[in-house]
């Protein structure tokens, strides 16, 4: 009964993962559209494009996290 | 077919807390590899580059301009420290990705102790340069005053969660991308076993997908190197100029 809450738990914990990919896709999205009205800007917004996206990507990293500790550590 | 299995840390020479074990070794040889490309690829410096030669440079100019990008000039005094620690991501990611290999950046220890490393860095650097006015790293300019206790309190969490963020960012990343690459080999395998000559071809499939996610792990590999560089230098920029 335990386990089954703990994989139950690990599931919910994935859904976030979600958020994070709609962050990276408007991220990615948002950059394109950008580099494609301005593309010889486009290389030197590239450091803040990575930014952006790690500071992103860590929230849904996060939510891994939960799922692996709820499956391992718990 | 355990996929948690290849992240067992094992000792190789020795028992307990001070044994010599598989991670140890791994960081050792990343060491010794960086140290032996670096070495050798620049003992007979031409002119003219060779091929080693303009590797070992595109990867200073690489993490030179990052450095210069993010902290300014005056953050190449912390450029040794960069060039370290992206080299020794680089490679140890690198290094986890043959087969057979430990990947030493999929432990949260090591992963903890690199960030824990640059967060220290940052704040004995911005204590000892701006002594308290480091301090103002937590008070953004220009904000009303009923507005300041919930502006500072969230700019100190969010930098207190920078050294977690930070580790488990790369950890989880080399983590979930071996998981998965050893899930989809794993299914190879059990297809074969459950359905013989049929399963064989149904393998492919999961094999193709194996050989994609490969890609896919070099592109994290090095992309997670270059972020955890990057982060590091903006972190740094904040104690070089922490105010704004």
């Amino acid at each position: 009964m335990e386990q089954l809450g703990q994989y139950i738990g690990a599931g919910l914990a994935t859904l976030g993962m979600g958020g994070a990919a709609i962050g990276v896709g408007n991220i990615f999205a948002q950059y394109l559209a950008g580099a494609l009205r301005n593309p010889s800007a486009a290389d030197g917004q590239f450091a803040r494009l990575i930014f952006g996206f790690a500071v992103t990507e860590a929230l849904g990293i996060f939510s891994l996290l939960v799922a692996l500790l709820l499956l391992f550590a718990v | 077919m355990d996929p948690i299995h290849q992240f067992e840390i094992h000792p190789i020479i020795g028992t307990g807390a001070f044994a010599f074990t598989n991670s140890a070794l791994y960081m050792a040889i990343t060491v010794a590899v960086i140290s032996l490309f670096l070495l050798l690829s620049t003992q007979r410096r031409a002119l003219i580059p060779g091929r080693w030669q303009s590797l070992a440079e595109m990867c200073y100019e690489f993490t030179a301009s990052t450095v210069r990008q993010s902290a300014g000039n005056d953050g190449m005094r912390f450029f040794p420290f960069v060039f370290s620690i992206f080299m020794f991501v680089l490679v140890a990611n690198l290094i986890g990705l043959i087969p057979y290999t430990f990947s030493t950046t999929s432990q949260i220890v090591v992963t903890g102790a690199l960030s824990l490393l640059v967060i220290s860095v940052v704040i004995v650097y911005g204590f000892a340069k701006h002594g308290l006015h480091f301090l103002k790293l937590f008070v953004p300019h220009g904000i009303p005053v009923f507005l300041l206790p919930l502006v500072v309190a969230i700019e100190v969490i969010s930098f207190l969660s920078r050294p977690v963020s930070l580790s488990v960012r790369l950890f989880a990343n080399m983590l979930a991308g071996h998981i998965t690459l050893k899930v989809f080999a794993g299914f190879v395998v059990q297809l074969a076993a459950a359905f013989g000559a049929l399963g064989w071809v149904m393998a492919i499939m999961p094999l193709g997908m194996t050989i994609a996610l490969s890609a896919l792990e070099l592109l994290v590999a090095v992309l997670q190197a270059y972020v955890f560089a990057i982060l590091t230098c903006i972190y740094l920029n904040d104690a070089l100029h922490p105010s704004h």
